[in-house]
């Protein structure tokens, strides 16, 4: 882990960051995958380089490790599958909106604005207790 | 166990269910009785079971003199209310067999309650009983105003349940031990036991319907008549009782207890009584007398003092006798007559002479007339707290007094509108059909024995001195009797009889005064307006944090991990200093290579080129691979890269060319502090994290074992498919799940198939062209790159390769076929339809890790098979290969999904 690399990491999850958090869908597709980029960074580089992890050619020592390797590879496919995940989405909302703004979602504002509904709480003790009591006329 | 079976029963359980819930009952009678003689003598019967020994949680019972008088209580009145109940739900409602279901068991967890030994045992069988309770109250769901009373019994007495379980641990901490016996033999002293002891008060109080946890007892006469006998007069709202009971020998000089315990229980005991004076629905009428009995139960036995003990048991059994036996006779009147309200209740015509001497004598009980146990649990009472050992005694007992004169002035106005003598004339219901004897027969006992212990009292001589000598081992032999002579306890008796009668006389007047009163905010008050205030904060927090809008949650999720991460590096990670600057120089060429290409794609306005400069970024980070020294990593990375600008294009040339910019600067602004939050944090933990290894790295030992355990010379790859080979299996689920996915999302609605041609519409023309020169170039080159991706997937055990590369290259072959002649081309590479290929890999894969199971082995056993083929010479073939055959399947069935989901013409389906 160098200085270098460090900064690459920080920049390409600062710029993901910023992308993912815009409106556009496709801006937060691009985002995802800037995000998921600079984890592999991070990954790769928390092991030794070196030669390539292959056994036969040469001695042992000095080969890249290998383990950080095969996460980043695991990694790198399923951000493949989230990538095509994610566009079917942008490709659906197309298709409803013809544009891929991400709206706000609708149950959500509603209890902003208005509050959820008390169900279950008052019954009518309440009043017809004081009904009660209040007719104190016992004669 | 019979509680549970007839709650399951429902209503199929017919006439005989209230007499099978009543035999668990009555066999714990029989057995109190049969041990009742060694209990009460003073020899404890103990039973445990060790449970959670580290927590020192056992189920502990015991079985001592207070327990008995309780265990009483509960099966005796118990057996009574359920054969009560055989006639009183001859109505076959739809809840009934759940009713006695559900007595049984809040019977069961009481008879725990009372027996149990260890205080965490005791507070779990409180709650039982809460919950029982809940749900008895709120049998009849069809009712509101019984769901909400449930709904509030529950909150009050659940709040007080945790307040008893931190004092409980509290106190149990302490003392070292929870077991409750222990504890009480020798009290554990300071701070925080005093804390705990408060919140145990709390908790009994809010059980016991003290102030000012007494509003949920009234509203809880919602609930039918069984379920108001058992519960809220005889048993679960005495079980704060109990504890307090408990506690008190041991715990009575700790400062706070005298006067909260007292103060509470006066307050209440005053309160109550002129809440009930005010009242004409006869349920409710009880509920407040019952209010107002407890908190007198609470002052005497919270006091301590010997003959307070003594007393306060008595009056335990006494209130029991009285309060249950009004209850049912309550319970009877309306449903009889159909109301309880007295002002709508007539003169009783014939037949109802039985029930009326019931209801004058448990009345009078209940007021300390003479002749009935109620007298002689009263006498007791006023002698226990004239004896003075304790400050102030003078004050309680004139407060006793006046609290006495209103219980007398309550009893009164009882039993005088239970007669049918305060109904307004035209609106009362006089034909009410007398009730049977069997109806009548548990209140009849009751009431009989109310006299007989009343004339004759030695009788429960042993139960109240044995109940008293459990808790106070220095209480003399008690003596009961009716007549002590003339003195001060008789005075007062005499003077709580004549002031209640002349309360009573003065009724209208004392109506007018009390009146005043009902503009005071009530306990329901209270505890509604607190609920009220609950949800609107609730709701208004909610409103501020989850506005609905997609950027806001993701900005909060990330800020606060960039600020916690942050904070945590900054306060225990140790710095391991600055590392180089720089590795290499191939390194500074594709980190600013990575760097540009990433700004450029983010602030682009056009899609395409966004899409393409993040190809570009992919690009860079195969370069990257490169310079670390991961060959299969970078060989990976191009294939994907490729893969993936290929699907952008496939979706955005559908899209608006341009982002339109829309955002306010204060919102760019907060997007560029959170990013720049986010960037930072992962600066630091990168520095951090990367200096601070101490141990060896394993993939030493991978790297020692890849050829003799492994079988293959890449050692990423033996990694991938062998050693790790559970997380492949995992991974290559979840690119089935992402596929499926996407195929949903993008063709919902529209069954994938067989597809007829699609109509043109009039006037427009197909508009797939086929190039001669692209189509005839890719049907070269298209079985080239198959073998290619065959290749790299069987070398790859020992070259750069594997299952992955091999799928996704095998994949841009397909993409290739895409670009010449379109989905169709794609269709007919073969029969197989993508899912097919996509599932027959999982099957693969996923048996080829289960195969080792069937020889004994362990999952994803690595094997090898050997062999000499004609052609091919000496071949060896592991268990790995047939796994990543598996992988290499599923990732091309990838590619044709996706294919599959966006690959037709570039149309607005019409909907």
């Amino acid at each position: 882990m160098t200085v270098l690399l460090a900064a690459t990491a920080a920049a390409l999850f600062g710029i993901g960051t910023y992308l993912v958090l815009q409106r556009k869908l496709s801006r937060i597709i691009i985002g995802i995958a800037l995000l998921g980029h600079g984890a592999n960074v991070l990954m790769v580089t928390s092991g030794d380089r070196g030669r390539a992890p292959l056994i036969g050619n040469g001695p042992t020592e000095g080969l890249a490790d290998p383990l950080p390797q095969a996460l980043a590879l695991t990694a790198i496919v399923i951000s493949f599958g989230v990538t095509a995940l994610l566009l079917a989405l942008a490709y659906r909302s197309w298709l409803l909106t013809s544009d891929d703004e991400v709206q706000d979602d609708v149950e959500d504002r509603d209890v902003a604005l208005h509050g959820a509904p008390d169900d279950d709480l008052d019954g009518t003790e309440g009043d017809a207790d004081r009904e009660r009591d209040d007719d104190g006329d016992a004669a | 166990m019979v509680g549970l079976g007839l709650v399951a029963s429902g209503r199929r359980a017919g006439r005989a269910a209230p007499w099978i819930a009543a035999l668990p009952l009555a066999a714990t009678l029989a057995w109190l009785g049969a041990s009742a003689g060694a209990v009460l003598g003073g020899a404890p019967v103990t039973q445990s079971v060790a449970w959670v020994p580290e927590l020192g949680v056992d189920l502990d019972l015991r079985l001592d003199g207070f327990a008995a008088l309780f265990v009483l209580l509960i099966s005796g009145i118990g057996v009574l209310v359920l054969a009560y109940s055989a006639r009183y739900l001859d109505r076959g409602g739809a809840g009934d067999g759940r009713l006695l279901g559900l007595l049984v068991l809040f019977a069961g967890s009481m008879l725990g309650l009372v027996l149990a030994d260890n205080m965490v045992l005791l507070f779990g069988f409180w709650e039982l009983t809460s919950v029982t309770s809940f749900l008895l109250i709120g049998n009849d769901h069809t009712n509101l105003a019984a769901r909400a009373a449930a709904l509030q019994a529950l909150l009050v007495t659940g709040l007080g349940g945790l307040a008893l379980l931190a004092g409980v641990v509290l106190i149990g901490q302490a003392a070292g031990t929870f077991s409750l016996s222990a504890v009480l033999a020798d009290p554990p002293g300071g701070t925080a036991v005093t804390v705990g002891l408060t919140l145990v008060l709390v908790g009994a109080f809010s059980k016991s319907a003290l102030y000012p946890f007494h509003s949920w007892l009234p509203a809880a006469m919602a609930a039918s008549t069984p379920v108001s006998t058992y519960l809220h007069s005889a048993t679960m709202v005495k079980a704060g009782v109990y504890l307090v009971g408990r506690f008190a020998p041991a715990f009575d000089t700790v400062w706070v207890w005298r006067p909260s315990v007292v103060g509470a229980g006066l307050v209440t005991m005053l309160a109550g009584g002129l809440r009930a004076l005010r009242q004409h629905d006869l349920k409710r009428l009880l509920a407040f007398g019952t209010v107002s009995q407890l908190g007198f139960m609470v002052v005497l036995l919270g006091l301590g003092t010997r003959a307070a003990l003594v007393a306060g048991c008595a009056l335990v059994l006494a209130h029991g006798l009285f309060k249950a036996a009004l209850f049912m006779v309550v319970g009877i009147v309306e449903h009889q007559a159909g109301t309880r309200d007295v002002r709508r209740l007539a003169r009783w015509g014939r037949g109802w002479r039985p029930t009326t001497v019931v209801t004058v004598v448990s009345a009078a009980s209940m007021a300390g007339v003479p002749l009935t146990f109620g007298f002689i649990a009263k006498e007791e009472d006023f002698a226990a707290l004239a004896d003075g050992a304790f400050s102030y005694h003078g004050l309680v007992l004139a407060l006793v007094v006046a609290g006495s004169t209103l219980t007398a002035a309550y009893s009164a106005w009882f039993g005088w509108g239970m007669l049918g003598r305060a109904g307004e004339s035209g609106d009362a219901v006089s034909e009410a059909p007398p009730p049977a004897a069997a109806f009548l027969a548990p209140a009849a006992l009751l009431t009989a024995l109310t006299v007989v212990l009343g004339v004759a009292p030695a009788a429960v001589d042993r139960w109240a001195g044995g109940a008293a000598r459990a808790l106070d081992p220095a209480v003399e032999p008690v003596h009961l009797a009716l007549w002590h002579g003339f003195n001060l306890p008789l005075a007062l008796s005499a003077v709580a009889l004549a002031g209640g009668l002349a309360l009573f006389l003065a009724r209208a007047r004392v109506a007018r005064v009390l009146a005043w009163g009902g503009r005071l905010p009530s306990g329901a008050d209270v505890y509604h307006g607190l609920l009220g205030a609950v949800n609107t904060g609730a709701d208004r927090l909610t409103g501020l944090v989850q506005n609905g809008s997609l950027p806001t949650y993701a900005g909060v999720i990330l800020t606060t991990a960039a600020l916690l991460t942050t904070g945590a590096l900054m306060a225990g990670g140790g710095w391991p200093g600055w590392p180089a600057l720089v590795g290499s120089a191939g390194h500074v060429a594709v980190c600013v290579a990575l760097v540009v290409t990433a700004v450029a794609a983010g602030a682009v306005h056009r899609r395409f080129s966004a899409a393409l400069l993040l190809g570009a970024t992919g690009y860079a980070m195969a370069g990257l691979f490169v310079v670390q020294g991961g060959a299969d990593l970078a060989l990976t990375q191009v294939a994907i890269e490729t893969l993936t600008t290929v699907l952008f294009v496939l979706v955005l040339r559908r899209l608006p060319d341009r982002f339109e910019p829309r955002v306010r600067p204060g919102r760019r602004l907060i997007r560029a502090a959170v990013a720049v939050a986010v960037g930072l944090m992962v600066f630091g933990l990168a520095l951090t994290a990367g200096g601070s290894r101490t141990a060896e790295p394993v993939s030493g030992e991978m790297v020692e074992r890849a050829v003799p355990d492994g079988g293959g010379r890449n050692v990423v790859n033996v990694i991938l498919v062998d050693f790790r080979g559970f997380d492949t299996l995992g991974e290559i689920t979840v690119l089935t799940a992402a596929a499926i996915g996407s195929v949903a999302l993008a063709r919902a609605g529209r069954r994938p198939g067989r597809r007829t041609a699609p109509e043109p519409p009039a006037g427009e023309e197909l508009r797939v062209r086929r190039l001669v020169v692209v189509d005839v170039a890719v049907r070269l080159v298209f079985p080239a790159v198959m073998v290619g991706s065959l290749y790299l997937l069987f070398a790859g055990h020992n070259q750069p390769g594997g299952g992955f590369v091999g799928g996704i290259v095998a994949g841009a072959a397909v993409a290739l076929r895409y670009v010449a002649g379109g989905i169709d081309d794609v269709r007919s590479l073969s029969r197989a339809r993508p899912w097919t290929v996509l599932g027959a890999g999982l099957l693969v894969s996923a048996v080829t890790a289960a195969m080792p199971l069937l020889f004994g082995g362990a999952v994803l056993e690595a094997a090898l098979v050997e062999g000499d083929l004609p052609l091919l010479g000496h071949v060896k073939v592991g268990s790995a290969l047939a796994f990543d055959v598996g992988v290499y399947l599923v990732v091309l069935g990838l590619v044709l999904m996706v294919f599959e989901s966006f690959g037709d013409d570039p149309r607005v389906p019409a909907k």
